[in-house]
């Protein structure tokens, strides 16, 4: 099963903002076994798109090559259900980045009306969980291009933002290793 | 300046958020991780929200002195000595020591804060 909970990136600001769509969709495998007859995409799977959009910001601007885990929801209200043919909009804000954790604040709506509103905390964890990143990075490149991410990116005072070059490296590589 | 009450009263506050506790077991006496249940993860929010609360800066080290139980100059055998004790007291000059200072293990520091330890902090910082 694919574990991607946003469809693409709308608006990312370094460091700042991130706002993702996603698009919810019949398709959608947990839609109708979740709620048999009530088709309604899971919460728990609102919050996880939003860890996604977070976590991607607060790990954007040291190129991702740090280890960013979801610790703490902090608060997750939910004002109505999304349901098939909603276009969730996450806007994700970085409010505190330490060495060690962030926290991010998070409003989802739907055609402009709040539909959920969050508070998420994240640990950044060193070493001692082990050297390799959790993603292979030419992997986890290829899945932020299809985001748009580097189409929208920029940096607070407009300037675009780049593929980190680790990440390009390791995509040279892999494509080299399957010629 | 805000009374001890009211330092207090947006400590609690902070921390019946942070860590889902009933506003009846913030106690002074309460220590933060064996008795509210803290976990590392939740100092993060903890610190964030006494920042925003009281519109201070909070830099980790004063909190968590992990420079100096890491410090092989103030710790032997899982102790910490009583120069990283002296070291300890002026880093931290709100918080209550002597329980500690009785069988000083570094294991045993971070089930040290109380409530009450972090109110004088935040007094100190205001």
């Amino acid at each position: 099963m694919r574990w991607f909970w946003i469809d693409r990136f709308e608006k990312f600001v370094s460091g700042v903002e991130a706002v993702a769509i996603k698009n919810v969709t019949f398709s959608d495998e947990p839609l109708d076994g979740y709620f048999p007859g009530y088709p309604h995409y899971p919460h728990s799977l609102i919050i996880e798109g939003m860890a996604q959009t977070g976590g991607i910001l607060l790990s954007e601007p040291g190129e991702f090559k740090q280890k960013v885990v979801l610790a703490k929801v902090g608060k997750a209200e939910f004002h109505r259900p999304a349901t098939p043919g909603d276009r969730l909009r996450l806007t994700a804000r970085l409010v505190n980045l330490q060495p060690d954790g962030a926290i991010v604040d998070g409003t989802v709506d739907v055609d402009g009306q709040v539909q959920a509103e969050l508070n998420l905390t994240f640990a950044i964890l060193d070493d001692s969980f082990g050297k390799e990143p959790f993603f292979v990075p030419s992997d986890f490149c290829r899945v932020l291009r299809s985001l748009r991410l580097f189409e929208v990116g920029v940096h607070p005072d407009g300037s675009p933002i780049s593929v980190p070059p680790h990440m390009l490296e390791a995509e040279r590589a892999a494509l080299a290793a399957s010629d | 300046m805000p009374t001890t009450e009211e330092v207090f009263e947006k400590v609690k506050e902070a921390l019946v958020d942070a860590l889902g506790v009933e506003e009846d077991e913030v106690t002074p006496d309460a220590t933060m991780v064996g008795d509210l249940g803290a976990e590392s993860i939740d100092f993060l929010d903890i610190v964030f929200k006494l920042e925003k609360a009281f519109d201070i800066k909070i830099p980790r080290e004063e909190l968590f002195p992990d420079d100096i139980l890491t410090n092989s100059q103030y710790v032997d055998n899982g102790k910490v000595t009583p120069e990283g004790i002296a070291e300890l007291k002026k880093r931290l000059p709100w918080a209550d020591l002597s329980k500690f200072e009785d069988n000083p293990r570094v294991q045993d520091f971070g089930n040290l804060l109380t409530v009450k330890d972090l109110c004088s902090y935040v007094e100190s910082k205001l």
